[in-house]
């Protein structure tokens, strides 16, 4: 009885790992850098560029080659002392802004970024117009909204 | 009625971008190289690893660069066109192996035929990353000055090369 728990339980825990172990596999293991503020730069970077084969995952969570040799090229860059600004900039020149998950303010992209904007001033626009009518409305006249009723088609 | 006519017309005026998204591959990026340089490299020579190869030796002549690895399935199908093209003269064929490891890829060139002036070796995938390379095949129409006229994601056969590159190529030689 006891051996039978013991290995339903080994059997559990293999799962386990073999479920949450494996993605962790598939990307670089260990750290890439021993100093902590560069590995806090490197795992931010990476989290910010879309891997171009997989296009909805950005590098970090990616295991196509195209992401790795991203990440290595990342990894080289930020050993050679560039800043975050250049490392955005090699990855734009390349592959253009759609590699960074948030592209930079400026021209080509300043409609994705005012876009919402726009919607959202519009839609309570909208609202308020839709408000204001009904609020305009007789409430307790019978005679009118008899009428509206009769109004309609 | 004419309450209806407003979400109509706006609705009139969405469509056509609707009908402009759904016809459009998301995975088809423009290339931001388009109309401009092309990156340089210099690689060691697929079939003579003790040569170098690279830009420099299609400088000042239209060129057709593409990337290919024997792991990729449009490499393979785009092949036998790539053959029919380097035979015709229309254009030199230059490949960068990209990827890949040295003898698959002349295994692939022995059986299969080699249409490359040179294979560039680009193992780890460096030169790849220049040219904003992010599958295989992708081919790269360049100018005599180096300029990036057109780039094609994907195989590419007969019709896609009438359709999309012998005009550029025409136009530009004509404006020569």
């Amino acid at each position: 009885m006891l051996t039978e728990i013991s290995t339903t339980r080994r059997l559990l825990v293999s799962c386990a790992v073999l479920l949450f172990g494996l993605p962790a596999a598939a990307i670089d293991a260990g750290k890439a850098f021993d100093d902590p503020a560069l590995q806090a730069r490197y795992e931010k970077l990476i989290e910010e560029v879309r891997c171009l084969k997989c296009q909805n995952q950005n590098i970090r969570d990616s295991n196509a080659f195209l992401a790795s040799d991203l990440r290595r090229e990342i990894r080289r860059m930020l050993a050679e002392g560039m800043s975050d600004d250049e490392i955005f900039d090699f990855l734009v020149t390349r592959y253009g802004e759609f590699a960074l998950y948030r592209p930079r303010m400026q021209g080509k992209t300043l409609v994705l970024w005012l876009a919402p904007l726009l919607l959202l001033v519009a839609g309570t626009g909208v609202l308020v117009a839709i408000l204001r009518r009904r609020m305009s409305m007789p409430i307790d006249d019978d005679e009118a909204l008899d009428n509206t009723v009769a109004g309609r088609d | 009625m004419t309450r209806y006519l407003v979400p109509i017309g706006l609705f009139a005026l969405l469509l056509p971008v609707f009908i402009v998204g759904l016809t459009r591959d998301p995975s088809e990026l423009p290339s931001p190289f388009l109309n401009n340089p092309a990156p340089e490299f210099a690689l060691p020579s697929l079939t003579d690893p003790g040569s170098e190869v690279g830009s420099a030796d299609y400088a000042g002549e239209f060129a057709l660069v593409n990337v290919w690895a024997t792991w990729c399935v449009g490499c393979r199908e785009e092949h036998g066109f790539l053959m029919e093209l380097a035979q015709s003269g229309a254009i030199p064929v230059y490949g960068i192996n990209w990827r890949d490891n040295r003898p698959d890829a002349l295994n692939w060139l022995d059986r299969l035929g080699d249409p490359y002036v040179f294979s560039a070796f680009d193992a780890d995938g460096r030169v790849g990353i220049d040219w904003g390379v992010y599958g295989a095949p992708e081919t790269f129409l360049l100018d005599p000055s180096g300029i990036v006229l057109h780039k094609h994601l994907g195989p590419l056969d007969y019709q896609i090369w009438q359709r999309d590159f012998a005009p550029l190529l025409g136009s530009a030689e004509a404006a020569r």
